[in-house]
Protein backbone atom coordinates (compact mmCIF):
# COMPACT_ATOMS: atom_id res chain seq x y z
CA UNK A 1 0.00 0.00 0.00
CA UNK A 2 2.58 2.56 0.77
CA UNK A 3 4.46 1.46 -2.27
CA UNK A 4 1.53 2.28 -4.25
CA UNK A 5 1.17 5.65 -2.58
CA UNK A 6 4.61 7.06 -2.76
CA UNK A 7 4.92 5.98 -6.42
CA UNK A 8 1.31 8.25 -6.85
CA UNK A 9 3.04 10.80 -4.90
CA UNK A 10 6.11 11.26 -7.29
CA UNK A 11 3.28 10.68 -10.22
CA UNK A 12 1.17 13.26 -9.45
CA UNK A 13 0.46 15.02 -13.10
CA UNK A 14 -0.09 11.47 -14.58
CA UNK A 15 -2.20 10.38 -11.57
CA UNK A 16 -4.16 13.43 -12.64
CA UNK A 17 -5.16 12.65 -16.02
CA UNK A 18 -5.86 9.19 -14.75
CA UNK A 19 -8.61 10.99 -11.91
CA UNK A 20 -9.72 13.58 -14.30
CA UNK A 21 -10.05 10.85 -16.87
CA UNK A 22 -12.46 8.89 -14.49
CA UNK A 23 -14.33 11.95 -13.67
CA UNK A 24 -15.17 12.31 -17.12
CA UNK A 25 -16.48 9.18 -17.84
CA UNK A 26 -18.56 8.91 -14.89
CA UNK A 27 -19.81 12.13 -16.40
CA UNK A 28 -21.03 11.35 -19.47
CA UNK A 29 -22.29 8.35 -17.86
CA UNK A 30 -24.28 9.67 -15.49
CA UNK A 31 -25.47 12.67 -17.96
CA UNK A 32 -26.68 10.01 -20.58
CA UNK A 33 -28.36 7.36 -18.15
CA UNK A 34 -29.56 9.61 -15.69
CA UNK A 35 -30.64 12.68 -16.81
CA UNK A 36 -31.55 11.12 -20.72
CA UNK A 37 -28.51 13.84 -21.69
CA UNK A 38 -30.51 16.84 -20.42
CA UNK A 39 -27.85 18.13 -18.69
CA UNK A 40 -23.83 18.78 -20.08
CA UNK A 41 -21.92 16.22 -18.96
CA UNK A 42 -18.97 19.29 -18.53
CA UNK A 43 -21.35 20.46 -15.89
CA UNK A 44 -21.44 17.92 -14.13
CA UNK A 45 -18.20 16.79 -14.38
CA UNK A 46 -17.12 20.30 -12.83
CA UNK A 47 -19.66 19.90 -10.35
CA UNK A 48 -17.89 16.15 -9.22
CA UNK A 49 -15.00 18.37 -9.48
CA UNK A 50 -16.10 20.92 -6.38
CA UNK A 51 -17.86 17.86 -4.68
CA UNK A 52 -14.58 16.02 -3.94
CA UNK A 53 -12.53 19.35 -3.43
CA UNK A 54 -14.76 19.28 -0.11
CA UNK A 55 -13.42 16.22 0.94
CA UNK A 56 -9.52 17.87 0.93
CA UNK A 57 -8.13 19.64 4.23
CA UNK A 58 -7.47 22.75 3.13
CA UNK A 59 -7.52 25.35 0.78
CA UNK A 60 -6.39 23.61 -2.14
CA UNK A 61 -9.45 21.57 -2.02
CA UNK A 62 -8.44 17.70 -3.05
CA UNK A 63 -4.77 18.74 -3.65
CA UNK A 64 -4.46 18.88 -0.49
CA UNK A 65 -3.84 14.97 -0.11
CA UNK A 66 0.16 14.37 -1.15
CA UNK A 67 -1.44 11.45 -4.07
CA UNK A 68 -3.48 14.34 -5.60
CA UNK A 69 -0.99 16.91 -5.33
CA UNK A 70 -1.15 16.81 -9.05
CA UNK A 71 -4.65 17.91 -9.93
CA UNK A 72 -2.98 21.10 -8.44
CA UNK A 73 -0.83 21.26 -11.27
CA UNK A 74 -2.85 20.01 -13.90
CA UNK A 75 -5.65 22.53 -12.99
CA UNK A 76 -3.22 25.42 -12.26
CA UNK A 77 -3.27 28.68 -13.96
CA UNK A 78 -0.62 28.29 -16.52
CA UNK A 79 -2.04 25.26 -18.18
CA UNK A 80 -5.69 26.15 -17.37
CA UNK A 81 -5.37 29.62 -19.44
CA UNK A 82 -2.96 27.53 -22.20
CA UNK A 83 -6.13 25.45 -22.94
CA UNK A 84 -9.15 27.92 -22.43
CA UNK A 85 -7.08 29.84 -25.31
CA UNK A 86 -7.04 27.04 -27.66
CA UNK A 87 -10.38 27.46 -27.96
CA UNK A 88 -9.98 30.35 -29.42
CA UNK A 89 -9.75 28.16 -32.96
CA UNK A 90 -13.30 27.44 -33.17
CA UNK A 91 -13.66 31.03 -33.81
CA UNK A 92 -13.17 33.29 -36.43
CA UNK A 93 -13.82 36.58 -37.58
CA UNK A 94 -15.09 35.80 -41.53
CA UNK A 95 -17.42 33.83 -39.55
CA UNK A 96 -18.70 36.10 -37.23
CA UNK A 97 -19.51 39.09 -39.93
CA UNK A 98 -22.70 36.84 -40.67
CA UNK A 99 -24.08 37.81 -37.08
CA UNK A 100 -24.08 41.09 -38.06
CA UNK A 101 -24.54 44.16 -35.40
CA UNK A 102 -26.61 42.24 -33.44
CA UNK A 103 -24.39 39.74 -32.98
CA UNK A 104 -21.99 41.52 -31.79
CA UNK A 105 -23.95 43.70 -29.68
CA UNK A 106 -25.02 40.43 -27.89
CA UNK A 107 -21.21 39.63 -27.71
CA UNK A 108 -20.57 42.53 -25.44
CA UNK A 109 -23.52 43.40 -23.68
CA UNK A 110 -23.99 39.44 -22.53
CA UNK A 111 -21.04 39.97 -20.56
CA UNK A 112 -21.29 43.73 -19.16
CA UNK A 113 -25.07 42.51 -18.33
CA UNK A 114 -23.78 39.09 -16.07
CA UNK A 115 -21.05 40.78 -14.44
CA UNK A 116 -23.04 43.98 -13.14
CA UNK A 117 -26.16 41.91 -12.32
CA UNK A 118 -23.94 39.62 -10.52
CA UNK A 119 -21.76 42.07 -9.48
CA UNK A 120 -24.36 44.48 -7.65
CA UNK A 121 -26.45 41.14 -6.15
CA UNK A 122 -23.13 40.18 -4.44
CA UNK A 123 -22.60 43.25 -3.53
CA UNK A 124 -26.25 43.40 -1.04
CA UNK A 125 -24.95 40.30 -0.41
CA UNK A 126 -22.29 40.96 1.72
CA UNK A 127 -19.46 41.53 -0.40
CA UNK A 128 -17.63 44.90 -0.43
CA UNK A 129 -13.89 44.49 -1.90
CA UNK A 130 -13.47 44.95 -5.65
CA UNK A 131 -11.89 41.74 -6.38
CA UNK A 132 -14.66 39.56 -4.99
CA UNK A 133 -17.06 41.85 -6.91
CA UNK A 134 -15.22 41.30 -10.07
CA UNK A 135 -14.44 37.61 -9.77
CA UNK A 136 -18.21 36.71 -8.64
CA UNK A 137 -19.54 39.36 -11.59
CA UNK A 138 -17.23 37.32 -14.35
CA UNK A 139 -18.43 34.24 -12.71
CA UNK A 140 -21.92 35.16 -13.46
CA UNK A 141 -20.38 35.36 -17.64
CA UNK A 142 -19.03 31.32 -17.53
CA UNK A 143 -16.96 29.13 -15.07
CA UNK A 144 -13.98 30.02 -17.48
CA UNK A 145 -14.36 33.72 -17.21
CA UNK A 146 -14.20 33.44 -13.38
CA UNK A 147 -11.47 31.89 -12.36
CA UNK A 148 -9.82 33.83 -15.10
CA UNK A 149 -10.50 36.89 -13.80
CA UNK A 150 -9.98 35.82 -9.89
CA UNK A 151 -6.58 34.65 -10.76
CA UNK A 152 -5.68 37.78 -13.08
CA UNK A 153 -7.01 40.43 -10.17
CA UNK A 154 -5.43 38.34 -7.36
CA UNK A 155 -8.59 37.20 -5.49
CA UNK A 156 -6.60 34.11 -5.05
CA UNK A 157 -3.94 35.58 -3.62
CA UNK A 158 -3.02 34.93 0.33
CA UNK A 159 -4.05 38.26 1.68
CA UNK A 160 -7.28 38.75 0.27
CA UNK A 161 -7.67 34.68 1.45
CA UNK A 162 -7.30 35.60 5.21
CA UNK A 163 -8.59 38.72 5.05
CA UNK A 164 -12.31 37.50 3.85
CA UNK A 165 -11.62 34.19 4.31
CA UNK A 166 -14.15 32.59 1.77
CA UNK A 167 -13.12 30.81 -1.79
CA UNK A 168 -14.28 33.63 -3.88
CA UNK A 169 -13.26 31.94 -7.00
CA UNK A 170 -15.09 28.85 -5.96
CA UNK A 171 -18.01 30.33 -6.19
CA UNK A 172 -17.39 32.35 -9.22
CA UNK A 173 -17.01 28.33 -11.26
CA UNK A 174 -20.33 26.90 -9.14
CA UNK A 175 -22.23 30.25 -10.36
CA UNK A 176 -20.73 29.67 -13.60
CA UNK A 177 -22.03 26.10 -13.89
CA UNK A 178 -25.21 26.84 -12.06
CA UNK A 179 -25.80 29.38 -15.04
CA UNK A 180 -24.71 26.20 -17.65
CA UNK A 181 -27.09 23.78 -16.27
CA UNK A 182 -30.19 27.11 -16.04
CA UNK A 183 -29.31 27.42 -19.57
CA UNK A 184 -29.48 24.13 -20.67
CA UNK A 185 -32.95 23.22 -18.88
CA UNK A 186 -34.44 26.99 -19.80
CA UNK A 187 -33.78 27.40 -23.53
CA UNK A 188 -36.08 24.64 -25.05
CA UNK A 189 -38.80 25.71 -22.18
CA UNK A 190 -38.33 29.68 -23.21
CA UNK A 191 -37.57 29.00 -27.11
CA UNK A 192 -40.51 29.79 -28.80
CA UNK A 193 -41.08 32.45 -26.38
CA UNK A 194 -38.06 34.63 -27.41
CA UNK A 195 -38.16 33.34 -30.99
CA UNK A 196 -35.34 31.28 -31.32
CA UNK A 197 -35.76 29.46 -34.61
CA UNK A 198 -33.32 30.75 -36.90
CA UNK A 199 -29.74 30.91 -37.12
CA UNK A 200 -29.64 34.65 -36.36
CA UNK A 201 -31.35 34.52 -33.13
CA UNK A 202 -29.30 31.88 -32.09
CA UNK A 203 -26.05 33.53 -32.61
CA UNK A 204 -27.46 36.52 -30.03
CA UNK A 205 -28.86 33.82 -27.86
CA UNK A 206 -24.94 32.13 -27.63
CA UNK A 207 -23.36 35.85 -27.45
CA UNK A 208 -25.62 36.83 -24.68
CA UNK A 209 -25.23 33.86 -22.63
CA UNK A 210 -21.54 33.19 -22.95
CA UNK A 211 -21.77 29.91 -21.71
CA UNK A 212 -20.31 27.67 -24.45
CA UNK A 213 -21.30 24.19 -23.11
CA UNK A 214 -24.95 25.43 -21.81
CA UNK A 215 -25.81 27.15 -25.11
CA UNK A 216 -24.65 23.66 -26.81
CA UNK A 217 -26.29 21.64 -25.10
CA UNK A 218 -29.72 23.78 -25.07
CA UNK A 219 -29.95 24.40 -28.56
CA UNK A 220 -29.34 20.50 -29.01
CA UNK A 221 -32.55 19.99 -27.06
CA UNK A 222 -34.38 22.70 -29.08
CA UNK A 223 -33.12 22.16 -32.09
CA UNK A 224 -29.49 20.75 -33.35
CA UNK A 225 -29.53 22.75 -36.41
CA UNK A 226 -28.91 25.79 -34.15
CA UNK A 227 -25.99 24.35 -32.42
CA UNK A 228 -23.29 25.82 -34.41
CA UNK A 229 -24.07 29.39 -34.40
CA UNK A 230 -24.94 29.65 -30.75
CA UNK A 231 -21.60 28.03 -29.98
CA UNK A 232 -19.59 30.42 -32.11
CA UNK A 233 -21.21 33.60 -30.46
CA UNK A 234 -20.54 31.76 -27.52
CA UNK A 235 -17.39 31.24 -27.86
CA UNK A 236 -16.22 34.35 -28.98
CA UNK A 237 -18.59 35.75 -25.75
CA UNK A 238 -16.49 33.98 -23.47
CA UNK A 239 -13.29 35.48 -25.40
CA UNK A 240 -14.33 38.88 -24.44
CA UNK A 241 -15.15 37.98 -20.86
CA UNK A 242 -11.84 36.96 -20.35
CA UNK A 243 -10.76 40.25 -22.54
CA UNK A 244 -13.06 42.72 -20.20
CA UNK A 245 -13.63 41.28 -16.87
CA UNK A 246 -9.92 41.31 -15.59
CA UNK A 247 -9.12 45.32 -17.40
CA UNK A 248 -12.27 47.61 -18.20
CA UNK A 249 -14.78 45.88 -15.84
CA UNK A 250 -12.78 44.97 -13.14
CA UNK A 251 -11.35 48.89 -13.54
CA UNK A 252 -15.33 50.40 -13.21
CA UNK A 253 -15.53 47.96 -10.01
CA UNK A 254 -12.30 49.96 -8.31
CA UNK A 255 -14.16 53.04 -9.11
CA UNK A 256 -17.26 52.52 -7.43
CA UNK A 257 -15.63 50.54 -4.47
CA UNK B 1 4.51 18.05 -36.98
CA UNK B 2 1.81 18.40 -34.48
CA UNK B 3 4.70 20.23 -32.09
CA UNK B 4 3.91 23.35 -34.41
CA UNK B 5 0.53 24.06 -33.59
CA UNK B 6 1.49 23.32 -29.85
CA UNK B 7 4.13 26.01 -30.65
CA UNK B 8 1.59 28.38 -32.64
CA UNK B 9 -0.32 28.07 -29.51
CA UNK B 10 2.41 28.93 -26.91
CA UNK B 11 3.66 31.88 -28.65
CA UNK B 12 0.04 33.54 -28.92
CA UNK B 13 -0.44 32.55 -24.90
CA UNK B 14 2.73 34.38 -23.82
CA UNK B 15 2.21 37.63 -26.42
CA UNK B 16 -1.23 37.73 -24.54
CA UNK B 17 0.29 37.27 -21.28
CA UNK B 18 2.63 40.26 -22.08
CA UNK B 19 0.44 42.36 -23.17
CA UNK B 20 -1.95 41.94 -20.47
CA UNK B 21 1.11 42.44 -17.86
CA UNK B 22 2.06 45.15 -19.59
CA UNK B 23 -1.49 46.98 -19.30
CA UNK B 24 -1.42 46.19 -15.72
CA UNK B 25 1.63 48.04 -15.64
CA UNK B 26 0.32 51.12 -17.86
CA UNK B 27 -2.85 51.45 -15.67
CA UNK B 28 -0.89 50.54 -12.48
CA UNK B 29 -3.62 47.74 -11.09
CA UNK B 30 -2.49 44.57 -9.66
CA UNK B 31 -2.91 41.52 -12.10
CA UNK B 32 -2.94 40.73 -15.45
CA UNK B 33 -5.17 42.59 -17.57
CA UNK B 34 -7.26 40.08 -19.86
CA UNK B 35 -4.02 38.28 -21.65
CA UNK B 36 -6.40 35.47 -21.87
CA UNK B 37 -8.25 37.50 -23.87
CA UNK B 38 -5.53 39.12 -25.93
CA UNK B 39 -3.95 35.66 -26.45
CA UNK B 40 -7.59 34.34 -27.53
CA UNK B 41 -7.89 37.03 -30.48
CA UNK B 42 -3.90 36.79 -31.56
CA UNK B 43 -5.00 33.07 -32.14
CA UNK B 44 -8.59 33.84 -34.23
CA UNK B 45 -6.25 36.38 -36.31
CA UNK B 46 -3.56 33.96 -36.62
CA UNK B 47 -5.62 31.13 -37.54
CA UNK B 48 -8.03 33.15 -40.60
CA UNK B 49 -4.47 34.24 -41.95
CA UNK B 50 -2.76 31.11 -41.93
CA UNK B 51 -5.98 29.28 -43.24
CA UNK B 52 -5.93 31.88 -46.06
CA UNK B 53 -2.70 31.70 -46.93
CA UNK B 54 -3.27 28.06 -47.05
CA UNK B 55 -0.33 27.06 -44.40
CA UNK B 56 -2.18 25.90 -41.86
CA UNK B 57 -1.67 21.82 -42.17
CA UNK B 58 -4.10 19.68 -40.35
CA UNK B 59 -1.53 18.00 -38.56
CA UNK B 60 -0.25 21.47 -37.50
CA UNK B 61 -4.08 22.17 -36.46
CA UNK B 62 -4.48 18.98 -34.35
CA UNK B 63 -1.51 20.30 -31.74
CA UNK B 64 -3.70 23.08 -30.54
CA UNK B 65 -7.14 20.43 -31.12
CA UNK B 66 -5.46 18.64 -28.22
CA UNK B 67 -5.67 21.32 -26.48
CA UNK B 68 -8.97 22.64 -26.76
CA UNK B 69 -10.39 18.88 -26.08
CA UNK B 70 -8.32 19.40 -22.85
CA UNK B 71 -9.76 22.53 -21.63
CA UNK B 72 -13.08 20.78 -19.50
CA UNK B 73 -10.93 18.37 -18.02
CA UNK B 74 -8.00 20.87 -16.93
CA UNK B 75 -11.63 22.84 -15.37
CA UNK B 76 -12.68 19.66 -13.42
CA UNK B 77 -8.95 19.43 -12.10
CA UNK B 78 -9.01 23.04 -10.84
CA UNK B 79 -12.73 22.42 -9.73
CA UNK B 80 -10.99 20.07 -7.78
CA UNK B 81 -8.28 22.17 -6.20
CA UNK B 82 -10.68 24.96 -4.94
CA UNK B 83 -11.56 26.09 -1.13
CA UNK B 84 -15.07 24.62 -1.56
CA UNK B 85 -15.82 24.28 2.22
CA UNK B 86 -15.02 28.15 2.82
CA UNK B 87 -17.09 28.61 -0.04
CA UNK B 88 -19.85 26.41 1.33
CA UNK B 89 -21.49 30.04 2.73
CA UNK B 90 -21.41 31.31 -0.94
CA UNK B 91 -23.60 28.75 -1.59
CA UNK B 92 -27.12 31.15 -2.12
CA UNK B 93 -24.88 33.98 -3.53
CA UNK B 94 -24.03 31.67 -6.22
CA UNK B 95 -27.48 30.66 -7.15
CA UNK B 96 -29.23 34.08 -6.91
CA UNK B 97 -26.67 35.27 -9.06
CA UNK B 98 -26.39 32.85 -11.71
CA UNK B 99 -30.52 32.88 -12.29
CA UNK B 100 -30.74 36.39 -11.76
CA UNK B 101 -28.21 37.32 -13.80
CA UNK B 102 -28.87 34.36 -16.96
CA UNK B 103 -32.63 35.72 -16.45
CA UNK B 104 -32.02 39.20 -17.42
CA UNK B 105 -29.45 38.15 -20.68
CA UNK B 106 -32.70 35.84 -21.79
CA UNK B 107 -34.74 38.47 -21.22
CA UNK B 108 -32.90 40.69 -23.26
CA UNK B 109 -32.33 38.20 -26.56
CA UNK B 110 -35.66 39.02 -28.72
CA UNK B 111 -34.76 42.67 -28.20
CA UNK B 112 -30.90 42.57 -29.54
CA UNK B 113 -32.13 40.26 -32.24
CA UNK B 114 -34.83 42.58 -33.61
CA UNK B 115 -32.05 44.85 -34.56
CA UNK B 116 -30.75 43.53 -38.02
CA UNK B 117 -34.13 42.56 -38.73
CA UNK B 118 -35.31 46.42 -38.89
CA UNK B 119 -32.26 47.56 -40.64
CA UNK B 120 -32.98 44.54 -43.38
Amino acid sequence: MQNIINILDKNGLIFAFLVVGVIMYLSFLIGKKVTNNKIPAAAIAISFGLFIAYFGKGEKGIASIPAFSGMALLGGSMLRDFSIVSTAMGASFSEIKKAGLAGVISIVLGIVIAFFVGGVIAYFMGFTDAKSLTTIGAGACTFIVGPVTGAAVGASSEVIAISIAIGVIAISIAIGVIKSVFVTIATPIIASKIQLNNPHTAMVYGGMLSTTSGVSAGLAATDMRLVPYGALTATFSTGMGCLLCPSILYYIVQQFI
Amino acid sequence: MKIYGVAILAACYLVGQFIGDWFGRVFEMSGNLGGVGFAMILLILLNDYLNKKKLLVPETEQGILFWSSMYIPVIVAMSATQNVKAALTGGWVALIVAITATSVCFLLIPLIAKINRIKN
